[in-house]
Order: C-alpha cells, then sequence, then structure tokens
C-alpha cells in the first residue's frame, strides 16, 4: 500500500513537473538561507571567541578614550607616560606584570620584500602579559630594553612574507627608517576572526621611542597592559587603576574619564553580544526567506488545487478510498520537500565552504540547524501540500469531478 | 433489436436484479432552498443489460447515473447492487465497489493529463495492487480491445477526441467490471466517432456480457441500447422494457 502510494506519488510529480520543480525550489532557498547564515553566525562567534582567549585571560588594559575598540583612537585625548606605568606597578597591589605599549604601522623591508606591519614598542613583560610564546630564537633581554637595541621579534606572518624560506634569524630587517636584528621568531597565534594576529613586530620600547617616528613627548605610550595576579579580583584592580588615574589626570568628579580600563571578560562579551546580535539578525533574515519559499509553495497548491480536485474525483470514482488518495499526496508532499532539503542542505554546505574562507571564519557543519532547516522544510510541505488535499479526498467523488 | 439482456422466457423476479432502486429520491441543498431532482424513482435492471436513459435536460438523468455508480448519496429510498445495500455503505465501502464491480466512462473523458495513454488505463489496476508486470499486460489488452494497440505512449493531447473516449473506455473495462456507467460518452463526438463508441460498447454488452448503463440525447445511440428509460421531472416516465409487456 505504502510502496503503490509511492508509485503514484512519483508518477504524480512526473506529469507536474513545473509545478514540483517551484515547490523544490522554494524549499531549497529557504533551508539554503537558514543553514547558511547560521553556520556562517557560528563560525563567527567561534572566531571572536578564540581570539578573545588568545589574548589571555586575567589581562587588563588601559586604553586613552572612552570604550575599546577603533573609536578609542579619537583625536585629542592624552596618552600615557612611562610614569604613569610606574606608579600602577608601585601603588596597586595584584598586579602580576605591567608592560606599556607604542604601536605604529610602519614599513618594513627585507632584500626585495617590503609591507606593512604593526610595530609595537613594549618591555618585555608583555610576551608573558600576551601568552606569546617563541617558534624560534629568543625574545630581547632585559639588557637590550634599557639600552634601546635595535633588536626585533617578529610574528609568523611577517617570517613568511618577508624572509619566505631563509631563516629570519640574525638578519637585518629595515623598519621605518632603522635597521633591526632579528632575534626572535613568535609562534603563531593563527587567523582569529579580526585581523592577523601575527603580522607583528615586537621591538623594545626605548628603540621605538629613539630609532623610529621620533620622540614628540613623554606621553607616547598608546597603551598600558596589565595581568593581574592570581586569586586579584580584576573588577577591584580596574576601580583602583581609575581612580588612580583619574588623580593623576587631575580630572574633578564632574569630568568624564578620558581614558578606559577594561579586563578581557569585558572585551569577551561586548564582542560576543555584537556576534550575537549579528547572528540573530541574520537568523531573522534567513528565517523570514525559509517563509517566503513557504509562502512559494502554498501558493503553488492553492492555484493547483481546482486541477488537483478534479483529479482526486478521477481517483476516487475509480475506486481510490480517501486514505489512498491522501497517502499519495503525503507521500508527494514529503518527497518534494525533502528532496528540496537534501539539496538545500548541500547547496548551504558548499556555499559556507567559499563564504568561510572568504571571511576568515572556520566552519563547522552543525547538524542541529541542519536538522531543524529541514524538518521545518518537511512541515511547510506537509500543511501546504497536504492539506489542499484533505478536503479534496473527502468530497462525494461526483462533487470532486464537478469542482470548477 | 437483440440484446445479450438474455433469456425474454424469464420472469420478472423470478432472476435475481443486479440493480434494485426502490423509491429513491435525490434533494440538492437544504430546506426551502433544496431542491428535489429525484422524485421516487424505482428501477430494476437485470445482469447483461444495455439501458439507455433519455429525457430532456434537467430532468435528473445524470444524478440518477450518478446515484446508480455509486458516485453520490441518495437522499431517501434504497437502492441495492447485487445484493448490497448501498445506501447503508460507508465512503470506504462505496469505493471498494466501484473498485470492484464499476466502471465509468464521462462525457468530458477524465482522463488525466500529461500521463500516457497506458498509465490512464493502469490506475484502476493500481489502487487493486495489480503487479506490474500484469498490469502492464492487462492494460496493454485493454488498449487493444478498444482498437488502441500503438498508441500506449500518448497522452490525451495527442489523441483525437474518439481515441480520448477509447482510452477511458479502456480503463473502464480493464479492471473487468460488471457494470459499465457512461454519461453521454458520444456527448463531444462526430457521427462518425459515436457510431464507433456504440458498435465498441454493444459489443463489450454482447460478448463479454457488461451490464452498461448509458445517458444520452440522441436517438440513433439509444437504438444500440436493449432498453430505454425516459426521465421527466425526477420521474421514470416510460420504460420500454414495461412497454414491452413486462
Ligand atoms: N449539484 C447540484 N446542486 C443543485 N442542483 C443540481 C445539482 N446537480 C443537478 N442539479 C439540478 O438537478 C436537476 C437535474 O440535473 P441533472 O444534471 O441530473 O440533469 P440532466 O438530466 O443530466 O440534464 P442534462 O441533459 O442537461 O445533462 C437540474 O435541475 C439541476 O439544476
Ligand atoms: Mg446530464
Amino acid at each position: 500500500m505504502l510502496a503503490n502510494a509511492f508509485l503514484i506519488a512519483l508518477r504524480e510529480i512526473r506529469r507536474n513537473l513545473g509545478r514540483a520543480f517551484l515547490t523544490v525550489l522554494g524549499v531549497i532557498i529557504g533551508v539554503t538561507a537558514v543553514v547558511t547564515m547560521v553556520t556562517l553566525g557560528q563560525g563567527t562567534t567561534m572566531a571572536v571567541k578564540s581570539k578573545i582567549e588568545n589574548l589571555g585571560s586575567n589581562l587588563v588594559m588601559l586604553r586613552p578614550g572612552a570604550g575599546f575598540g577603533p573609536r578609542a583612537a579619537a583625536a585629542g585625548v592624552p596618552n600615557f607616560t612611562e610614569s604613569d606605568v610606574i606608579a600602577i606597578a608601585e601603588q596597586i597591589p595584584g598586579v602580576a606584570a605591567i608592560a606599556p605599549l607604542r604601536s605604529n604601522m610602519l614599513s618594513t623591508i627585507y632584500l626585495q620584500q617590503a609591507r606593512n606591519t604593526t610595530v609595537t614598542g613594549t618591555t618585555i613583560d608583555y610576551f608573558a602579559i600576551n601568552k606569546w610564546s617563541l617558534a624560534d630564537g629568543r625574545f630581547f633581554s632585559e639588557d637590550e630594553a634599557s639600552r634601546g637595541a635595535a633588536v626585533a621579534v617578529i610574528g609568523n606572518t611577517v617570517r613568511d612574507e618577508l624572509f619566505g624560506p631563509d631563516d629570519p634569524i640574525g638578519r637585518k630587517l629595515r623598519i621605518g627608517s632603522a635597521s633591526f636584528q632579528v632575534v626572535g621568531v613568535l609562534a603563531s597565534k593563527g587567523q582569529a576572526g579580526m585581523g592577523d594576529q601575527d603580522d607583528t613586530i615586537v621591538v623594545p620600547l626605548t628603540a621605538m621611542q629613539r630609532r623610529l617616528g621620533g620622540r614628540s613627548s613623554a606621553r607616547d605610550i598608546s597603551q598600558i597592559s596589565i595581568s593581574a595576579a592570581d586569586g586579584v579580583d580584576s573588577n577591584l584592580l580596574i576601580s583602583e587603576i581609575t581612580a588612580l588615574m583619574r588623580q593623576r589626570r587631575n580630572l574633578q568628579s564632574n569630568q568624564d574619564d578620558n581614558f578606559s580600563v577594561f579586563d578581557t571578560r569585558q572585551i569577551a562579551e561586548t564582542l560576543s553580544s555584537s556576534t550575537r546580535m549579528m547572528t540573530t539578525l541574520l537568523t531573522a533574515v534567513a528565517a523570514v526567506s525559509l517563509l517566503v519559499g513557504g509562502i512559494g509553495i502554498m501558493n503553488i497548491m492553492l492555484v493547483s488545487v481546482t486541477e488537483r480536485t478534479r483529479e482526486i474525483g478521477i481517483r476516487l470514482a475509480i475506486g481510490a478510498t480517501a486514505r489512498e488518495v491522501l497517502w499519495q499526496f503525503l507521500v508527494e508532499a514529503l518527497t518534494l520537500s525533502s528532496a528540496g532539503g537534501v539539496i538545500g542542505i548541500l547547496l548551504a554546505f558548499a556555499l559556507c565552504s567559499v563564504l568561510a574562507p572568504m571571511i576568515e571564519v572556520s566552519f563547522a557543519f552543525n547538524l542541529q540547524i541542519n536538522l531543524i532547516a529541514f524538518i521545518f522544510s518537511a512541515a511547510v510541505g506537509i500543511v501546504f501540500g497536504f492539506a489542499p488535499a484533505r478536503r479534496a479526498a473527502r468530497l462525494d467523488p461526483i462533487d470532486a469531478l464537478r469542482h470548477e | 433489436m437483440t440484446t445479450s439482456r438474455g433469456n425474454r422466457d424469464d420472469l420478472p423476479g423470478t432472476q435475481q436484479l443486479l440493480i434494485d432502486m426502490q423509491g429513491v429520491r435525490k434533494v440538492y441543498g437544504q430546506g426551502d432552498a433544496g431542491f428535489e431532482a429525484l422524485r421516487g424513482i424505482d428501477l430494476g435492471i437485470r445482469q447483461g443489460e444495455f439501458l439507455a436513459i433519455m429525457g430532456p435536460s434537467g430532468s435528473g438523468k445524470s444524478t440518477l447515473m450518478n446515484l446508480l455508480g455509486c458516485l453520490d448519496r441518495l437522499s431517501s429510498g434504497s437502492y441495492r447492487y447485487a445484493g448490497i445495500a448501498v445506501e447503508r455503505l460507508n465512503a470506504v465501502q462505496r469505493s471498494l465497489l466501484r473498485r470492484y464491480h464499476l466502471g465509468f466512462i464521462f462525457q468530458g473523458f477524465n482522463l488525466l493529463e500529461r500521463t500516457s495513454a497506458l498509465e490512464n488505463v493502469e490506475l484502476p489496476l493500481l489502487y487493486r495492487g495489480v503487479k506490474r508486470a500484469q498490469r502492464s499486460s492487462m492494460a496493454r489488452g485493454a488498449l487493444a480491445a478498444v482498437g488502441l494497440a500503438g498508441k500506449e505512449a500518448n497522452s490525451p493531447s495527442e489523441l483525437s477526441g474518439g481515441q480520448q473516449q477509447r482510452v477511458a473506455i479502456a480503463r473502464a473495462i480493464v479492471s473487468n467490471p460488471t457494470t459499465l456507467f457512461a454519461d453521454e460518452p458520444t456527448g463531444n463526438l462526430d457521427s462518425v466517432t459515436t457510431a464507433e463508441i456504440m458498435n465498441l460498447l454493444t459489443h463489450l454488452n454482447r460478448e463479454r456480457g457488461i451490464t452498461i448503463l448509458m445517458v444520452t440525447h440522441e436517438d440513433d445511440v439509444a437504438a444500440h441500447a436493449g432498453r430505454t428509460i425516459h426521465v421527466m421531472d425526477g420521474l421514470i416516465e416510460r420504460d420500454s422494457a414495461r412497454n414491452a409487456g413486462f
């Protein structure tokens, strides 16, 4: 009986290929959109998470301006001085390590190869605070840092792009207008979402101040990174640093902070709430397209109801029972919508494999969303394909035959 | 006129009637708006008869035909088909009665569009659960019997009106029904094609003993039948069998 229903349903599909195609297309569009959007959205979230994990867990950052992110670089906001760094290190309990940072986008040249890279001047604590480890060579020494020696530790991307197969250790590298010797290569942190963390060169702060870009004032520290000692409440640390900095900057109680202190958890929350919002938005868009696909299917089915009702009349007259007719329609609707669902999922898989590398997120097959989209598409097929047939199959055969 | 009605010496009532309607009424609509299309039909038909139903337009011929063919339900009265009380059957049982005993031919052919003649004829066999190989050979046989061998792959739009009606007849007889119901089977056909179809029906009646009930407007068509009843305003006004002395 079920085999029969299959045979009859397949003949019916073959008979109405145009209608079948449109139905399947509606499901394909919906399923592809939903699966692609959700998969890429989750890939982005995962990328952001891993980037944050690479930052270090007990990291506290001090930056000029309000908030973090691109807005922080607002003009006219005073940077920090080295005495700020010393004051924090000496006056705030619970600071395990502290590193001043000064970063600049500079041109770098090795032999024929040239490219622009973010160059950071800092102290050796920086490596520990930001969880950098070495792939090759060494970090610069305490002595080199205080002398302002022209030594550089380069990121993996810089090594690949500038040196290619050559061993960079000991080579001279041109940064800006000065020559630096490479002493170490950082272990890769990988492509983690926004930007390449390995596209970096780290030099002693003193070397940066003396040799690169000249020193216009003592206020040339653009960021202070601090790692909290184990067991220290980072909220307490943040409020203590805030109080100290307000005092050092002579801010009155009615003035807002012109700097910001935040820890990795806050970054994580902000970033993940924005990616969550993006994912929600994309999912909503995708859900709408699934709905539009469903409405398309409904439209096709309603338009064909007249023809189908007469067809049902013929079948009933010939001796089919209402139940057999309904089975046929159910099988037909299910076949079409699952075909659409499977094609949609495959298409989404293909689309994700192409798009994920383009937007630099990792692409993981998500069984759950695929299942949901598939079940939804099947449900759409059943509801819109099957419901009109239900009414017709209940008619007396002559009423179905007479249907105009 | 000879018919395969059988032995004229059989007395009425001594032979079991295939179809036995008593006081059948059919009301369309409800209450005051209701219209009584059949107002008390008594009709007995024996196995193997070829009956023509005639009468003016709107007299209730199709209504009667649909009740006889179990396509519609009576409002009151009783209807026995081969001893089965049809008015007591549920929808599924009526479907099964149609499936195993009745065949239909319509004025508008009612074939499935975009479907080959062979698959159209196979349709009743599908619902009977006939296996693939047998299904195909039975359907080919039925098409050959109506003179359409070689047209198995043609869809309705690739066939003439007469050929489409032959496919419909093949579909109706492929499952060896006891009774064939035909509502104006030649209503859409020209006179030459009409003669062909009528010869085919006569042949089926005589050679296979299929009981045929047919609605028609044309005397030439009715002339093929062994018995003619005239319907008027929802009542049987004349019955050639009674005139013949029954
Ligand atoms: N579904 C229906 N609803 C309401 N009235 C109907 C319906 N079907 C038929 N009638 C009415 O019942 C009467 C008999 O109709 P029927 O179709 O049986 O006539 P007929 O004898 O077959 O006519 P024709 O020769 O034109 O086909 C007509 O007055 C018609 O208007
Ligand atoms: Mg009629």
